[in-house]
């Protein structure tokens, strides 16, 4: 089994060593120009909120996959996950809030001990619920074979990773045997109606970059990603979203031992598009770590770079005009977001 | 000087031909960007013709910079490879029927 870097103790599990081989690494990187000048130059800075949309939670870390690029640095081996207590503070925040989207993450998400209970809480609020799936979690134990009817029952969106729509690049970035178990599961979704057109359930595929490039047009991916597992497995999906590999924890640590850094950052950094930096996700989301802590996003979350400390730094603490008056917190990781056409967990944002 | 003739780090001074003859430039440039742009072929294939075409030309900063975009553009490796098998057949073939001259010739001369 792969381990995480937190269980290796490796440099790159310390947030403050990311930040610093960021900034400091090398002379090439040393020189390039900060995040935050590059929001002086277009009147964005400081960064503040347009207003809480999405409300994304991570309810663990623990995963039943290893990927090569992944943020959270997430695994089997990693066990932190939300507790029902903090659950219920999220329960307690929603209801107090118009917030209209609940975007579950991980880790799985589904491996949350509470997953099924908070979902359908969530849903008697009436909010709409995002699932981020990485399919192969729906084809292992029977209770998570359950689980597409479940969504279904609940009106869940559910936005699952494929990297790429063949087997090699796949399991390259997420280990051997992911592609053909990632089709097993579109399969069962596409059977009980989603992905299928009038049946309101939407399924979305996000795309990542399986190496040392950035995503191309999100509209030609999703054309060519049709196209394939149509022909190759009648699959059928609602969206693709490309999403650009931010260079903190597991992927990071693949630009470094595939010396790709330098070229990656100056790629991300001369790509700066100040429309995608108007759009960037941070400015409408809230992101909810599985202790509670409160975070701009899923990255900085991964960074340990909390909410400013005048805003509330608990959930327990939820006040939604403190946060929308905060501001956000910045590194030259946030680079990842404002490259090109710009990058979300809902993908481009321009 | 430069002890070499390719530097990778050059490519990204393409754009500064123009430092030389910027009117020229700048139409070359302008024209370069809406030949890839998206048409009647997809971006991905004309990436895919490109990085062809550069095998053929053998340019490394071309192969570099095709390579990468044929990955960007969602190319696989294996539609990638056939595009520089592609390249490979018309240059072989290209030698191989100027074959049929040589047996002209050949039979011209021959008794």
């Amino acid at each position: 089994m792969i381990k995480s870097l937190k269980t290796l103790s490796h440099d790159l599990s310390d947030p403050a060593y990311q930040l610093d081989v960021l900034n400091n690494y090398s002379e090439s990187l040393r020189q390039q120009p900060k995040f935050k000048e590059k929001l002086e130059e277009v009147d964005l800075y400081p960064l503040r909120p347009t207003g809480i949309e999405i409300f994304q939670i991570n309810v663990g870390y623990m995963c039943n996959m290893t990927c090569k690029h992944c943020h959270v640095d997430a695994g089997p081996d990693r066990d932190e996950v939300m507790t029902k207590e903090t659950l219920e503070h999220c329960l307690e925040a929603l209801r107090n809030s118009d917030i209209s989207t609940v975007d579950l993450t991980g880790g799985a998400p589904e491996m949350n001990p509470h997953f099924r209970w908070f979902v359908e809480q969530v849903s008697d609020l009436g909010k709409e619920i995002i699932v981020r799936s990485n399919l192969t979690i729906l084809t292992t134990a029977p209770k998570y074979q359950e689980l597409p009817e479940f969504f279904a029952e609940h009106d869940v969106e559910v936005t699952c990773s494929l990297p790429f729509y063949n087997k090699s690049r796949t399991d390259r970035q997420r280990g051997e045997g992911t592609y053909d178990r990632s089709i097993e599961a579109l399969k069962k979704l596409n059977e009980i109606g989603y992905g299928i057109e009038g049946s309101g359930l939407e399924l979305n595929l996000v795309y990542n970059p399986t190496g040392a490039f950035l995503p191309g047009s999100q509209e030609s991916l999703e054309k060519e990603f049709k196209r394939q597992l149509d022909r190759k497995h009648g699959i059928r999906f609602n969206n693709l979203f490309t999403i650009t590999n931010l260079p903190i924890s597991r992927y990071l640590n693949f630009l470094l031992e595939s010396d790709n850094l330098d070229e990656y950052m100056d790629r991300l950094i001369t790509s700066f598009n100040p429309s995608a930096a108007k759009g960037v996700m941070c400015r409408n989301t809230i992101s909810v770590g599985w202790d509670g802590t409160l975070y701009d996003c899923d990255f900085n979350q991964m960074l340990e770079m909390p909410v400013e400390e005048e805003a509330p730094q608990h959930i327990s603490e939820w006040n939604e005009a403190k946060l929308n008056g905060r501001e956000i917190k910045i590194n030259q990781h946030c680079f990842g977001c404002t490259a090109g056409a710009g990058s979300s967990c809902g993908g481009t944002t321009t | 000087m430069s002890d070499s003739y390719y530097n990778p780090k050059d490519l990204k001074k393409f754009e500064d031909v123009g430092e030389f003859g910027p009117e020229l430039a700048e139409k070359f440039f302008d024209y370069y960007g809406a030949v890839f742009e998206e048409g009647a072929l997809s971006a991905r294939e004309k990436a895919l013709i490109a990085l062809a075409v550069s095998h053929t030309v053998q340019c490394p900063y071309c192969i570099d910079a095709y390579t990468t975009e044929s990955l960007e553009k969602g190319a696989s490796e294996e539609q990638m490879m056939e595009a520089v098998h592609v390249a490979s057949a018309i240059r072989g073939g290209s030698s191989l029927v100027h074959g049929v001259q040589m047996m002209n010739k050949t039979k011209d001369l021959s008794m």
